[in-house]
């Protein structure tokens, strides 16, 4: 009886443990930083540190929970932020979160058609179609002059960021500003990964046959996927760049940057919704941490092309250990740590 | 309930199996046995969808297919386990168990978002029907464990759970107890005599002779991918053909 008693209380404990953990995270995020943060914090680090994770966030949804891999995740950013743009641009007199709902919606819809080989493809084949997605809308973006209002070389900047007369557009206003769309859209992805659909998403990732039989429709569930992952990492696109860059070109939205989401997805933890925090965090503290290191170091000889050189091998290299020593990334490492604390409680 | 007519599959020229017959009446628990290799695992894919027939049919019901079509089969009221596991292995149990009534669910993914009251209630529902099922089935233990991490006998009563959850009409095990030990084999024997008395047909694929012949109602011998007999278990045992290919060998080998 005592065996089956523990595991059961624990269960009960753990919900309230996570809300009271996300519940301090808001209050730290929202009540804290604003009074003690300075701009650098905001615009050196958190507010991209929100942008990325949302974008991994929506990858997450995608490759994390219903197993498809995707390699155009800045594809989906762009199309995201450029489509932001030109509502904002052609249609002045949408409210700020209807231009972002509806630049998500473009996002949505082209990943709706991105989605399509997956019907058919799996696994690295899917990957290399959604190859094609990147340097197609890189084509599309820099081909057609009017999508950044004929600028040269597509340079967009960003519209103020004003909600109902509130301005957003001072460094913290425009980490508030991220951290409530973050916020908002990570509720609801919690609710997506915990519902019904989200059982199926993961149904699909481990055993598609199997979910086939027992009545998932796996070819509307993939889609599905695709279309929810990619409104939000459209979304992230409009942060990145409404509220972080303000001033961004196609070139920005390169495969580096798919390839950067995918890796905090996988340094961060797939399938869990944390990891992509935990992976975004790591991403954008490393190269400042690097930087200091190096500087302490090597004093004037860590010029910007080693920090460049060092980030490289030293994000590899955790890839590398990652993907060898703890395939479920920082979230499960978080999840030990905390087990590790209660057991010596 | 099942009728399957001459039923003939071939992967590249290898013949899993030749002009087949199968006839399982509503309410019966029908086991197919045969040497390894002889084409009963390939007989239940065929019926669940997922093989293309070379030629034959397969009726369901009322229903006649030449392929019958797999997302369709939790809509007609079929269920399957899988020779080797195919569960969720990200799941919970519970959640596991939850999904296989996935073909039912009504509400729709704004409605489960948002927490609308009929998705609440569905999901309710859902959440009864599967703790039920998992009671039933002796999981309650381990209904907050992720499927993935559980032994080989529970997983196979897992997926069963997950098979059984919908109330199928009819349900293709495929070796239901490989694996287990004579006391779970025991339970799992009264776990399908359950799920045969709440109405469905049983269509059983299983090695050991004692239970095939306690449990089941009929039995088809399938050897080399063709069928050598069908009767009752009394007549099976009696049947020189099936000595000759399949039982004297399990007993020879029982004695050695």
């Amino acid at each position: 009886m005592a065996a089956t008693s523990a595991p059961l209380a624990k269960t009960v404990l753990r919900p309230s443990a996570n809300a009271v953990g996300i519940a301090l995270l808001l209050v730290l995020a929202y009540g804290i930083v604003p009074l003690v943060g300075t701009s650098y914090l905001y615009e050196a680090i958190l507010t991209p540190f929100l942008a990325l994770s949302l974008a991994a966030l929506g990858l997450n949804l995608l490759t994390g929970y219903a197993g498809q891999l995707s390699l155009g995740s800045s594809a989906f950013m762009a199309l995201g932020a450029y489509a932001a743009f030109n509502l904002s641009l052609r249609l002045p007199f949408l409210p700020l979160p209807v231009t972002i709902v509806l630049a998500g919606l473009v996002a949505a819809t082209a990943g709706l058609a991105a989605g399509l080989p997956a019907l058919r493809l799996r696994g690295f084949y899917l990957a290399v179609s959604t190859l094609a997605v990147q340097f197609f809308v890189g084509w599309v973006l820099n081909r057609f002059a009017w999508i950044s209002n004929d600028s040269p070389s597509g340079v967009i900047s960003a519209p103020p960021l004003v909600i109902a007369g509130l301005s957003f557009e001072d460094a913290r206003g425009r980490y508030l500003f991220s951290l409530t769309v973050v916020a908002l859209l990570t509720f609801l992805a919690w609710r997506l990964v915990t519902s019904p659909t989200g059982r199926s998403f993961v149904a699909v990732r481990d055993n598609e046959t199997a979910a086939r039989v027992i009545g998932v429709k796996v070819a509307r569930t993939k889609l599905l996927a695709f279309a929810l992952s990619s409104f939000v990492v459209g979304v992230a696109g409009v942060l990145w760049a409404f509220a972080y860059l303000r001033t961004v070109e196609p070139a920005g939205f390169n495969l580096d940057r798919s390839f950067q989401i995918l890796f905090i997805v996988i340094i961060g933890g797939l399938g869990t919704l944390r990891g992509a925090f935990l992976g975004a965090g790591l991403i954008v503290v490393l190269p400042l941490l690097l930087s200091r290191f190096g500087a302490a170091v090597l004093g004037d000889g860590f010029d910007s092309g080693t920090l460049e050189m060092c980030q490289r091998i030293a994000l590899g290299t955790l890839i590398v250990a990652f993907l060898i020593r703890e395939p479920a990334g920082l979230a499960a490492l978080l999840d030990r740590a905390v087990r590790c604390l209660r057991r010596a409680d | 309930m099942l009728a399957v007519e001459a039923l003939s599959l071939s992967f590249g020229g290898t013949v899993a199996l030749d002009r087949v017959d199968l006839s399982v009446g509503v309410g019966e628990i029908h086991a197919v046995i045969g040497p390894n290799g002889a084409g009963k695992s390939s007989l239940i894919n065929a019926i669940s969808g997922l093989y293309t027939l070379d030629s034959g049919a397969i009726r369901i019901g009322d229903d006649r297919f030449t392929r019958v079509p797999t997302k369709r089969l939790a809509r007609l009221g079929v269920a399957r386990t899988f020779q080797n596991l195919a569960l969720f292995k990200g799941l919970t149990v519970l959640d596991t168990v939850t999904a296989g009534l996935v073909d039912s669910q009504s509400a729709g993914l704004a409605a489960q978002i948002l927490g609308l009251p009929t998705a609440r209630r569905e999901a309710r529902a859902q959440r009864e029907r599967a703790e039920a099922v998992i009671g039933f089935l002796d999981l309650s233990d381990v209904r907050d464990r992720l499927a993935g991490t559980l032994p080989y006998g529970v997983q196979k009563r897992v997926e069963l759970a997950r098979a059984l959850v919908a109330s199928p009409r009819l349900l293709l095990l495929d070796e239901p107890m490989a694996g287990m030990t004579a006391t779970e084999k025991q339970r799992m024997s009264g776990t399908i005599r359950a799920a045969r008395a709440s109405g469905a047909t049983i269509v059983l694929i299983e090695h050991d002779i004692g239970v095939v012949m306690s449990l089941s109602d009929r039995i088809t011998v399938l050897d080399h991918g063709r069928r050598i007999a069908s009767g009752t278990p009394a007549e099976i045992q009696a049947d020189p053909a099936v000595i000759a290919a399949y039982l004297g060998l399990a007993f020879d080998e029982e004695a050695a």
